[in-house]
């Protein structure tokens, strides 16, 4: 009986390292060929780990992107994103879940309905609003939308308000206050954990963001870093070495981020879970 | 005075739901109609829009990349909404094992779910390298034989993708995760008492009682193939010979490097349209194999 469990067990860890083996061998051979001098990345058949660590094509990907430049960008549009989309979700979820109004449950589902437009159907006449607006070639399309609260995240936000006691927010009233004390001084304080799933989900959703970038961004000194990774492919299409580089230097802050972050994610993909 | 408080309550909801309103009337709502006009102009940025009529919708029914372009997003959706189903389960059924150290194989698992497209991208098209790539590579250590040319074979460009696609499931995997602990262990127990092996417990107890995220999932997959770009315009351009022109891919040409935004917003409406079929239709089958517990089917 111990014998079979034991067995088991052994199965079960085969089982997952060698499928886990699977899922890192390509971030794996990103960061091996990343370190590899020319010499040892066109050799057939693939050599696994690098001779010894060679830097050159990180000091190639940091000058022809200018790193620290796209880095600043991106940040920059991260920082205001999050900003953004704290605020105004979190306002929003509060309209949603903790007042009760007639029309509200209504409205929540015209909310949901939207999650299920493309964003292709919308891209175009969008383009031309902001092609009107001049702020095409600004960060203003990547920002500005995101204070006029992205549906998913009030999506979120709402399903986190409801497990918030009514009671807390009944005994302040009878107090006499007002419904934007409550929101600021009761709920928010309590949904900090949710909070911190939109933040984290907005920041990687505008850090990883292309399509956005790509449409609305022309001149180079305003790229992105992901802009700056295609740039880098199309200018120079056989150098791996170096592409590999500037891919790890685009993903490692988000690996590094995900590392400091882990239960905020698995907090993001329970609320995420639909109930019945 | 009950209507005066429920005036004051529906002020204050309006009032914390402002942001989303405009939003919604102004980056949604507008768009979403206007794109109707404009699929009914033609329309190059520079020169005001000219009305046109339906001419762009006949065009579009003449247009063989359109076809092409169709057919290679439900091609995309056939293979790879099943297999992300199939694959995201037993992957979620993998991370469900009572084993030490789970934490560790569920971060591996999970990771390349968060790499930005673009990165993924190039490690893909490294990967898939028909003269330097590691799979090239152990194909060649395991069988002796040169590996085919992926990406730059119009056969497999497709498939390459699905593939690369099916790597990324670990959002979806942990999603299953999540509802898979959400099962009653009593329903295994009694399932136990009545016989079944691990694969029979699987069968008829935990893929129903999960059916309405597998809904959830196929839906978000659908949508979502429709919008798949990233990968196509990055790795292979939409070749060789059109055959990963995905229909986003397409549109996005016709509107920013064509500019035919007339052109593309009648596209868009057909996706729209599209999408909302196949939802729906999803929806209606649903009733046959989603089991909602505790309500009646």
């Amino acid at each position: 009986m111990v014998n079979r469990k034991v067995m088991g067990q052994i199965f079960s860890h085969l089982l997952l390292i060698f499928f886990s083996a699977l899922f890192a061998l390509p971030l794996f051979w990103l960061i091996s060929t990343s370190l590899k001098p020319n010499s040892e990345i066109f050799i057939f058949p693939p050599r696994w780990i690098p001779s010894q660590p060679f830097w050159g094509h990180y000091r190639t990907a940091i000058e022809f992107i200018p790193f620290f430049r796209y880095l600043f960008n991106t940040l920059y549009i991260c920082a205001l994103s999050v900003v953004g989309s704290v605020v105004s979700c979190s306002l929003v979820a509060y309209g949603f879940s903790r007042i009760e109004w007639p029309e509200r449950d209504a409205l929540f589902m015209v909310l949901i309905a939207t999650m299920m437009i493309p964003f292709a159907v919308t891209m175009i006449p969008l383009f031309i609003i902001f092609n009107r607006l001049r702020w095409i070639n600004t960060f203003r399309p990547l920002i500005v939308p995101t204070y006029f609260a992205p549906a998913f995240y009030v999506f979120l936000l709402r399903q986190f308000f409801m497990t918030i006691p009514f009671e807390l927010s009944d005994a302040a009233r009878i107090d006499g206050a007002s419904e934007f004390y409550i929101y600021r001084r009761i709920i928010l304080p309590l949904a900090k954990p949710a909070l911190a799933v939109v933040a984290l989900f907005q920041f990687i959703g505008s850090w990883n963001d292309f399509l956005g970038p790509l449409i609305y961004l022309r001149s180079t000194e305003k790229y992105t870093l992901a802009l700056g990774l295609q740039q880098f492919r199309s200018a120079l299409l056989t150098e791996w070495g170096g592409l590999m580089a500037a891919s790890t230097l685009v993903t490692l802050p988000i690996i590094v981020l995900f590392f400091f972050t882990q239960r905020t994610f698995i907090q993001g993909i329970s609320l995420t879970g639909l109930k019945g | 005075m009950a209507s005066a408080v429920v005036r004051k309550r529906r002020l204050q909801g309006l009032l914390f739901i402002s942001p989303w309103l405009v939003g919604f009337l102004v980056f949604t709502l507008y768009p979403f109609v206007s794109s109707i006009y404009f699929s009914l102009t033609s329309y190059d940025v520079i020169s005001p829009p000219e009305y046109i009529g339906l001419e762009n919708y006949r065009n579009m029914m003449a247009d063989p990349l359109v076809r092409k372009a169709l057919y290679n997003t439900f091609y995309y959706a056939v293979f790879f909404i099943p297999l992300s189903t199939i694959w995201g389960i037993c992957v979620a059924l993998m991370l469900n094992l009572k084993v030490r150290g789970m934490t560790v194989y569920r971060t591996l698992f999970y990771i390349p779910s968060i790499v930005p497209i673009v990165a993924s991208s190039m490690v893909w098209l490294w990967l898939l390298n028909p003269q330097y790539g590691i799979i090239n590579g152990l194909i060649y250590l395991f069988f002796k034989v040169p590996g085919p040319g992926w990406i730059t074979d119009p056969r497999l460009s497709k498939p390459s993708l699905i593939l690369m696609g099916l790597w990324g499931i670990g959002q979806t995997a942990l999603i299953y995760l999540a509802s898979l602990q959400d099962v009653p262990e009593s329903l295994y127990e009694s399932a136990e008492l009545d016989g079944a092996n691990a694969f029979q417990k699987v069968i008829h107890v935990t893929i129903p009682m999960i059916s309405p995220v597998i809904l959830f999932n196929v839906i978000m997959g659908l949508i979502g193939t429709f919008q798949y770009f990233t990968q196509a315009y990055i790795m292979t351009g939409g070749g060789p010979a059109d055959s990963t022109l995905f229909y986003a891919l397409y549109l996005y040409n016709s509107a920013f490097r064509f500019f035919k935004m007339g052109y593309a917003s009648a596209m868009a409406w057909l996706m729209f349209l599209v999408i909302f079929g196949l939802t729906v239709l999803t929806f209606s089958l649903s009733s046959r194999w989603v089991y909602y517990g505790g309500q009646a089917r």
